[in-house]
């Protein structure tokens, strides 16, 4: 694999104004907007967590879902303007092509994880090492369905559509995943939340609750999701390139 | 499933029977109909045709882009995928942008760094005639620059084959002139160069070999000035009344007479010629045109001639 391709491919994400404006800017404004006037609520609706810490979590998830989701406005743009015929009269494998998307996806999520850490210890956020790691490897291994979806996404919608697809796609998994308010309960809402992805995101915050965050469901709904949208990402690309 | 090769095709390229058709609203387009076409290392080709003549398709397959439904591609001995695979071939595509946020410089590198052995990025600048503007954003070129910029990307795997498809198209002359330039200083380093172009200008200038595409169907191949005789006729066009056909078909220069009453059309091979005789001939002629009688009306006639000599 080209080291070359996806420094550079790296680069050219820090060069992207949106990239700074959606995935940074916007998580961490929202944060000091909804947590910061909680900030000594310590049991934030029920969550057992504190509102500083839960907010930083769910919005980590929101910016990271982002971050990874705007891997698939990347490919999209690139099969309009007909760079990937391009890169595909070079050597570059597709198994690269999308590695190095996945990657950058990822990388642009680090950074929003690391930003919303230093947001978070402003509002007085403090955990044990253990947690941090532990948090941080948890909201790493539950964005994977993400990034799968992003190549899904990135071959089924027009570059004319795609900002709006992942905007929306977005804010509802955030609003039903629990990122602006925690969901308890066992009613039908709270029952099709924990089906999503995006509900575990935000779970990985009780990590300090002593126990695992995320327990067997969360595993199968996020390993569920991770099969589901591979199979329709390698579908959608096979459709779109008429290659197996 | 990969395309299969004919064994015994290496060294150059090999096209055998190649066929595509495409579905459409208006039902099955049969974009290229089973065509042959043998190069050899170190030629340079034109493919030239009008629009929709399947030069694109053509190339398309060659690449391995598409897909054929029948028939065989060969370059270099390999299939068309493991030709690219190993970096043998660059091309510009037809229709492409270049990703924004990076500079001229550092596309060029980051396609460099997928190839096995290609070029130094500042003398594949060079070459392409835009060295200057290697720290130039690539959002920030023109439409000629951008296509300098393409073929940069093209030429930096340092490819045995290079294929280029209509890459002067939308150009102004002074651009289009660089880029050929550009293009001789790649050729001269012993490549295989197949090139499709709707500008006879083009072809006549650049390529070894011309080949004419009409309706998915190759129908002349030869040298430029061979192709030039063919299709580089013009057009007298006139009134004349009492036109007599023997006669207008004797005068020196001319190829072919159409007679509609008094409205004479006379095809020339030199049209200067039949004009002055013309004149001395007819001086009662009026209402004189002369016009190229353009590729597309070379080809409906040459296409013509085909489908008749078919039915007969």
């Amino acid at each position: 694999m080209s080291t070359t391709y996806t420094r550079l491919e790296l680069l050219r994400m820090l060069r992207n104004r949106r990239f700074f404006i959606f995935s940074l800017g916007f998580p961490v404004v929202l944060y000091y907007l909804i947590a910061g006037p909680n900030k000594h609520n310590d049991d934030l609706g029920g969550s057992g967590i504190s509102a500083p810490v839960y907010y930083m979590v769910g919005l980590v998830a929101f910016g990271a879902m982002t971050a990874v989701l705007s891997a698939g406005a990347r490919i999209s743009a690139e099969r309009s303007t007909g760079w990937n015929r391009q890169l595909r009269i070079t050597p570059l494998t597709t198994r690269d092509y999308f590695r190095t998307k996945v990657l950058t996806g990822y990388a642009a999520a680090c950074a929003t994880i690391l930003v919303m850490y230093v947001a978070g210890a402003t509002l007085g956020v403090s955990l044990p090492a253990r947690n941090w790691i532990e948090m941080t490897g948890l909201i790493l291994v539950g964005l994977v369905p993400f990034a799968a979806g992003a190549i899904a996404m990135g071959h089924l919608v027009s570059v004319d559509s795609i900002g709006p697809a992942m905007g929306g796609t977005t804010a509802v998994l955030a609003f039903l995943g629990g990122t602006w308010f925690p969901i308890t309960g066992d009613g039908v809402f709270a029952t099709v939340a924990k089906c999503l992805p995006s509900y575990w995101l935000v779970q990985a915050g009780h990590v300090g609750l002593g126990g695992s965050a995320w327990g067997r469901t969360g595993w199968l709904v996020v390993a569920a999701w991770t099969v589901a949208l591979t199979a329709l990402a390698a579908r959608a690309y096979r459709r779109d390139t008429g290659r197996f | 499933m990969r395309t299969a090769v004919a064994p015994e095709a290496v060294g150059g390229i090999r096209l055998t029977g190649l066929a595509k058709t495409f579905p459409s609203p208006q039902g099955p387009v049969r974009a290229v109909r089973g065509i042959d076409l043998d190069i050899a290392p170190g030629e340079t080709v034109a493919l030239l045709g009008p629009n929709g003549a399947g030069k694109s398709t053509t190339i398309e397959m060659l690449l391995g882009l598409t897909r054929p439904d029948a028939g065989t591609v060969s370059v270099f001995g390999l299939s068309p995928e493991r030709s690219v695979d190993e970096g043998n071939v660059g091309a510009m595509l037809q229709t492409g942008s270049l990703i924004r946020d990076l500079s001229v410089g550092e596309l060029v590198t980051m396609i460099a760094s997928l190839y096995p052995k290609p070029l130094a990025v500042d003398d594949a600048l060079e070459l392409a005639g835009i060295g200057s503007l290697a720290g130039r954003r690539t959002q920030k070129l023109s439409g000629g620059e951008t296509q300098r910029a393409r073929f940069a990307v093209a030429i930096v795997a340092d490819p045995d084959l290079l294929v280029l498809d209509e890459p002067t198209v939308a150009m102004d002359v002074e651009s289009r002139r660089a880029f050929w330039s550009a293009m001789r200083a790649f050729v001269a380093r012993d490549k295989t160069v197949l090139f499709a172009t709707h500008y006879l200008e083009e072809a006549d200038a650049y390529a070894d070999r011309v080949v004419l595409m009409a309706s998915g169907a190759i129908v002349a191949d030869g040298p430029p000035t061979e192709i030039k005789a063919m299709v580089g006729s013009r057009r007298i066009r006139a009134t004349l009344p009492g036109a007599d056909r023997a006669l207008l078909a004797a005068l020196p220069g001319v190829t072919d007479v159409d007679l509609r009453g008094e409205a004479i059309s006379l095809v020339c091979s030199d049209s200067d010629l039949a004009l002055r005789a013309l004149l001395e001939a007819s001086p009662d002629v009026r209402d004189i045109e002369v016009t190229g009688a353009g590729l597309e009306e070379a080809f409906v006639q040459l296409t013509h001639e085909d489908s008749e000599a078919e039915a007969a």
